[in-house]
């Protein structure tokens, strides 16, 4: 199975091998989707992990017991298409192609499934027709 | 035999209802099959179009006087300051004006809610004077209770414009939209082979006067635009590869559709006016056909690099390679993105036709073309 995950870290843990682990000890396939460490708030990571179910508990509870604190990436990102004006200015800051102009059409496409919910887009839409829908 | 048309010949035909009027897309995919003088012959006008973010855009209003009447000196709608220093009660709005403590929202909103017919708060102060005693007014203004809002805009159509880029460390935030660290990215602004200005590169068509489809309604080109530059370089279609010339532009605001006129912010640089435009450009001989018929694989524009204070120039790219979705830069693939919205701009061009062919737009001929060879100055500051 493969879910997506923000891990968010306390600052005693960064040392920690963390992906390292989940790969060696768990056998979990990590995508890191997104990363930010910093000296306030430790780190914060959007991983996308891939394991057997067993595995990914066994690996979510090595997680939980380093005090990782960790949360199913369910937030989604939700546009208002009724008033989008197909301008296409998201579409350049989003990495993973969930946003797309189609060739033909020139229509905005929004695959649901490729969004990692970095948040890129809400700032780059010059009507402000993203958000994010908290699931 | 070279065919010659006439203004008066095709407006003849519009208003017979027998005037063949084509999109520039379509005239580029028929150009495959038909020479420049076979389109001349079975072709009258063609439509260009263009949906963009032009921040050289506003709009004049007139709110009307009040008993006793008042010289409105400082003025705000909806909290957002808009310029008073023309007669009483007249007003200018200029699109890029921002509301001193939300940042999110200016004079294009001010001119979008207008035309939606939504009501704005009126604030004015003057200073009282004896035709005028009153010092302060308050009133709800829209659509219907306002004399005029014209709108006018002093730059807009640019005949092409660079695409923007980033070499530096740090995202940049620009009128030409987010752009990612390290050639992250690569944003433009066109309507590729749909784009007015592009279409009739040496401005044989498009002058003072030229009935337009401004925001949904008929509008004129009233003037050059600010910057106008006709000395820029052209390619080997004859087709400029900078930011060239550009049109002022006039029309009455009641009447627009609050479809084609949508107010925008870019992140960390403002407020700025999305504005549709519709061009017709005759066929009036076989060089205009061939003109119009450019496809975006022969329209090019430079790359700039806004990670550099000069913006120096990177390379020269088509339209067709920025509209494919990347383009390749000492070797590495970089993502592209429109910052203006080919879908709408085919409606309008779509819509331009509709109304061309049933009659309802007429052509016009230019009371004045524009003078080539134009070249800009640049602003000598004094210290630093």
């Amino acid at each position: 199975m493969k879910k997506k995950y923000y891990l968010y870290f306390p600052l005693a843990t960064i040392n920690e091998p963390l992906t390292y682990q989940l790969v060696k000890e768990y056998n979990v396939k990590v995508n890191i989707l997104k990363a930010k460490i910093s000296p306030e708030s430790g780190g914060e990571l959007l991983v996308e992990l891939e394991a057997t179910q067993k595995n990914l508990s066994a690996a979510l509870l090595y997680l939980a017991e380093l005090q990782v604190r960790v949360e199913p990436a369910e937030k989604k990102i939700v546009l208002d298409k009724a008033k989008c004006i197909n301008c296409g200015a998201c579409t350049g800051v989003c990495f993973t192609d969930a946003l797309y102009l189609d060739r033909d059409s020139w229509e905005l496409q929004y695959n649901a499934e490729k969004c990692v919910a970095c948040g890129m887009c809400i700032n780059a839409c010059p009507l402000r027709l993203f958000n994010f829908n908290e699931l | 035999m070279s065919i010659k048309k006439s203004y008066a010949e095709i407006n003849e035909k519009i208003r017979a209802g027998k005037a063949v009027v084509l999109t520039a897309e379509e005239v580029v995919r028929l150009s495959a099959e038909l020479s420049a003088e076979e389109i001349a012959e079975r072709v009258d006008v063609v439509t260009t179009a263009t949906f963009g973010p032009m921040c050289s855009s506003g709009a004049f209003i007139n709110f009307g006087h009040s008993k006793p009447g008042i010289r409105m000196e400082e003025i705000t709608l909806n909290g957002v300051p808009v310029y008073g220093g023309i007669a009483a009660v007249d007003a200018y709005i200029g699109a890029t004006g921002e509301h001193p403590e939300n940042k999110n929202y200016g004079g294009a909103h001010l001119i979008e809610e207008l035309i939606q017919g939504k009501d704005l708060l009126l604030l004015a102060k003057g200073k009282g004077t004896d035709c005028y005693p009153r010092r302060q007014v308050t009133a709800i203004i829209n659509r219907s209770n306002v004399n005029e809002m014209t709108m006018f805009n002093p730059r807009n159509a640019y005949q092409n414009y660079p695409a923007a880029i980033n070499s530096s460390k740090e995202t940049k935030y620009t009128y030409m939209g987010t752009l990612l660290p390290e050639f992250g990215n690569i944003n433009y602004s066109t309507s590729g082979e749909l784009s007015p200005l592009l279409k009739d590169p040496d401005l044989r068509t498009i002058g003072i006067g030229t009935r337009i489809f401004l925001g949904g309604a008929q509008g004129y080109v009233a003037f050059q635009g600010t910057q106008f530059c006709t000395g820029k370089a052209k390619n080997e279609h004859g087709i400029p590869v900078g930011n060239s010339a550009t049109l002022a532009l006039v029309g009455d605001m009641k009447k627009m559709n609050p479809k084609y006129i949508k107010a925008a912010v870019y992140e960390k640089y403002g407020v700025s006016l999305f504005v549709g435009i519709g061009v017709p450009i005759p066929i009036l001989d076989a060089d205009i056909a061939r003109a119009v018929s450019k496809s975006c694989s022969e329209i090019e524009t430079t790359i700039c690099d806004y990670g550099k204070s000069d913006r120096p120039e990177l390379c020269r790219v088509t339209y067709g390679q920025l509209m494919s979705g990347s383009v390749e830069i000492n070797g590495k693939k970089i993502k592209t993105a429109p910052l203006s919205s080919l879908y709408t701009a085919r409606e309008i061009a779509a819509e331009l036709k509709k109304e061309i062919a049933s009659g309802n737009f007429l052509i016009s001929e230019p009371v004045e073309l524009f003078a080539p060879n134009n070249s800009l100055k640049p602003l000598n500051i004094l210290g630093d």
